[in-house]
């Protein structure tokens, strides 16, 4: 066999169990790569997800966990990114019960913001002299937002604590999540959809003048002020905001 | 002036609080670069931190030096960032592979000690080489299997390798006492073979017996028949780095330096001995 054959079916060995040309003797050697192989995807996902596995139990995280191996092979260089589809295959598998893929994404969207780019963070200090107008506000980059059809943040908190969480329940309102991180810790709350879709068009790059113009319209020049004016102050507060443009060239 | 042996230990978790509060008796720490290899948070600011300190090197364990269809340019160019940050003591991977047509095995898996492979793992190390402008220490693997007919020993394919790439060796004593142990050669040839000239670092370990095989778990205390091999070659090495490797049940951080207290006592007597 050419080194990409033998390399081959070396993949197949371990994706589907199929060992063709390695020989008898070679048998006590594939069953240890393929376990090493096995064990390092389930221990990554077990690592990965622990709210989920404590939410759904040992057996059915298992089952899951060798369901999404079977289903996707890892593909990245770095183990970490085996855990990106685990969500999706969890909306699969659990198709009536919501809450065990959102869990999976607080968990998922939390351990990426720990390792996100760096940032700098804009304090109140920063503010003075800025041109509102035309204010472009830089988002931070570890800032993941994740669509809540379920309590599953309120699950999520009380598994987090060792608590007896209560019956998965659908929300009456959709709600957005917010993950992030702020100095070195990765931060969740919740915010309702109107918030949410302020931070997303303001992350696209709509200036601050834009945003207050639409709050006015959609809400009355008082209602639209007084929003914006608190999202602003969370959003400084809360360490979501790296950077003003405040490009006075733009027309 | 003569260079001296220094001796160093992995960096891990447990221990991170202890290498950044005070100053922890070792020559280097050794890191996982694919830990590090990530956008920013905590665990680049702990790595800067940490070099500070003390000097760092990068040890991979996902570059696929072995894969017939090349080199990830994303991996090399992570890593280039990351040696370009830290200024490493050494950049070191496998010789084996993980990779091939876009599937990551995640483990380091066996090459056949082949003429064709030997192409293929230099080709790949010279660009490896070249992407981070600096010379590679390429690591023996432990094995369970040889994945084909070989052409030549492991030791002769790693000077073949050296030979053609000029890259240096991480010489990996418990890799030898395992696949020597699961292949059945005689594990002082292969230190006896092995370009003493090109080793730069060791790297000493615990093992298990598996059910068939020894398997390099990285679980438990340097044994004795490690120890014995590590004072047997040492003396042909000249002055390289020690580093035990501990990646699972870690102990406490004394228990560590106590064995490099140990490797450090081997290496002295080598070094009076060839005195």
């Amino acid at each position: 066999m050419t080194l990409a054959a033998t390399q081959r079916a070396m993949r197949d060995w371990l994706t589907a169990g199929e060992a063709a040309g390695f020989g008898t003797a070679a048998a006590p050697g594939l069953a240890v790569y393929r376990n090493n192989h096995r064990a390092a995807l389930v221990a990554c996902l077990e690592a990965g997800f622990p709210r989920t596995r404590a939410w759904i139990g040992d057996d059915a995280f298992l089952d899951a966990v060798i369901h999404h191996i079977g289903r996707i092979p890892p593909s990245s260089w770095t183990l970490d990114a085996y855990s990106e589809d685990f969500p999706a295959t969890l909306a699969l598998r659990y198709p009536d019960d919501p809450e065990v893929a959102e869990i999976a994404a607080i968990e998922l969207a939390l351990d990426r913001a720990f390792v996100g780019p760096d940032s700098p963070v804009i304090g109140v200090d920063n503010l003075s002299g800025c041109d509102w107008d035309r204010a472009v506000l830089r988002i931070t980059p570890t800032l993941e937002l994740i669509d809540a059809t379920t309590n599953a943040f309120e699950l999520w908190e009380l598994l987090c604590a060792g608590a007896m969480p209560p019956d998965a329940a659908p929300l009456d309102t959709p709600r957005v999540l917010f993950v992030w991180r702020q100095a070195g810790i990765a931060r969740i709350r919740v915010a309702d959809s109107i918030e949410a879709q302020a931070l997303r068009r303001v992350r696209a790059g709509l200036p601050f003048g834009d945003l207050c113009a639409h709050a006015a319209e959609a809400f009355g020049p008082d209602e639209g002020i007084r929003r914006t004016g608190g999202w602003l102050g969370r959003w400084i507060t809360d360490g979501l905001v790296c950077a003003i443009d405040n490009d006075r060239s733009i027309p | 002036m003569m260079p001296r042996p220094i001796f160093g230990l992995g960096l891990r978790k447990p221990h991170y609080a202890e290498f950044l509060s005070h100053k922890v008796p070792v020559d280097f720490v050794e890191v996982i670069s694919e830990n590090f290899m990530v956008d920013g948070g905590q665990p680049r600011r702990i790595l800067r931190e940490v070099r500070e300190r003390y000097p760092v090197a990068l040890h991979g364990v996902s570059m696929s030096l072995g894969s017939a269809d090349g080199l990830d340019p994303a991996y090399l160019a992570r890593l280039r960032a990351l040696v370009d940050e830290v200024d490493p003591l050494f950049v070191s991977d496998h010789l084996s592979w993980s990779r091939i047509d876009g599937f990551s095995a995640h483990d380091l898996l066996p090459i056949p000690y082949t003429q064709e492979a030997l192409s293929v793992v230099c080709a790949n190390i010279d660009r490896a080489q070249a992407v981070l402008g600096r010379t590679m220490l390429i690591e023996n693997p432990s094995s369970y299997l040889a994945p084909g007919p070989a052409e030549m020993t492991e030791w002769a394919f790693l000077e073949a390798v050296c030979d053609r790439t000029g890259c240096a060796l991480l010489l990996d004593v418990n890799n030898v006492f395992v696949s020597a142990a699961n292949h059945g050669f005689d594990a002082l040839a292969y230190l006896d073979g092995v370009p003493h000239a090109r080793v730069r670092q060791v790297h000493l370990a615990g093992h298990s017996q598996g059910e068939h095989l020894l398997i390099d778990t990285h679980d438990r205390p340097v044994p004795p028949s490690v120890w014995d091999l590590y004072a047997y070659v040492l003396p042909k090495l000249g002055a390289v780095a020690t580093m035990i490797e501990r990646d699972d049940d870690i102990p406490p951080l004394a228990e560590l330096l106590g064995e490099l207290a140990t490797a450090r006592r081997i290496a002295a007597a080598g070094i009076r001995r060839a005195a």
